[in-house]
């Protein structure tokens, strides 16, 4: 799943059966940071997101699967708003684990 | 999904038999204000898409959920002709 910011969308006529009544939105992704982050995209949505707001969206097969038994043919959908996002900026690193190797046995 | 515009065909003669009958479009991907995009598709059209129209694309195991797509070695789709992108 990714964080995206809803900037538009999208009017379709014609298009696959199982996509009408489907709201397609433009979503620019963003990094944890809320930095702009790739090309934007066209996602259907489940949730009823408008512009301006911050949601999560999920790529590939998973992406239909709001709509089951229906299984439209979209690959990424807007399935949540967010409402906030805690962020630590500086994660220490793991600590290295440090392994007592055995002496190799020379027969 | 991704925003494209076609700018050409393709045509297989031989070609895997579950893809007779399909046309395969290429596609260039465009950004919502209609500017290209780096790189090039090849899509398989269900919905009659036609010369230079702006179109809507599926990748990956969602395209198979297309129209006659079910069970072809498909990987891209064509799934809606845009009328309209409405940016805010």
């Amino acid at each position: 799943m990714y964080l995206g910011r809803v900037v538009g969308c999208v009017w379709c006529t014609v298009k696959h059966p199982h996509l009408v009544g489907q709201r397609l939105l433009v979503v620019q992704p963003l990094s944890p940071e809320l930095e702009v982050k790739g090309q934007r995209i066209v996602c259907a949505d489940c949730t009823g997101a408008g512009t301006g707001e911050l949601v999560y969206w999920v790529r590939g097969k998973e992406a239909s699967f709001p709509f089951l038994p229906q299984e439209p043919p979209v690959d990424t959908t807007v399935v949540g708003i967010v409402d906030s996002v805690h962020l630590k900026r500086t994660v220490a690193p793991m600590p290295q684990r440090t392994h007592s190797r055995k002496p190799s046995r020379k027969s | 999904m991704i925003l494209a515009r076609v700018v050409g065909t393709v045509v297989a003669t031989r070609k895997d038999p579950r893809l007779e009958g399909k046309k395969l479009l290429i596609l260039k991907p465009i950004s919502p204000e209609g500017n290209d995009e780096p790189g090039y598709v090849v899509s398989v059209d269900t919905v009659g898409a036609g010369f230079r129209e702006r179109v809507i694309a599926v990748s990956g195991s969602s395209a198979r959920m297309a129209e006659g797509c079910k069970d072809t070695p498909v990987d891209n789709a064509i799934v809606g002709i845009v009328d309209e992108v409405h940016l805010d």
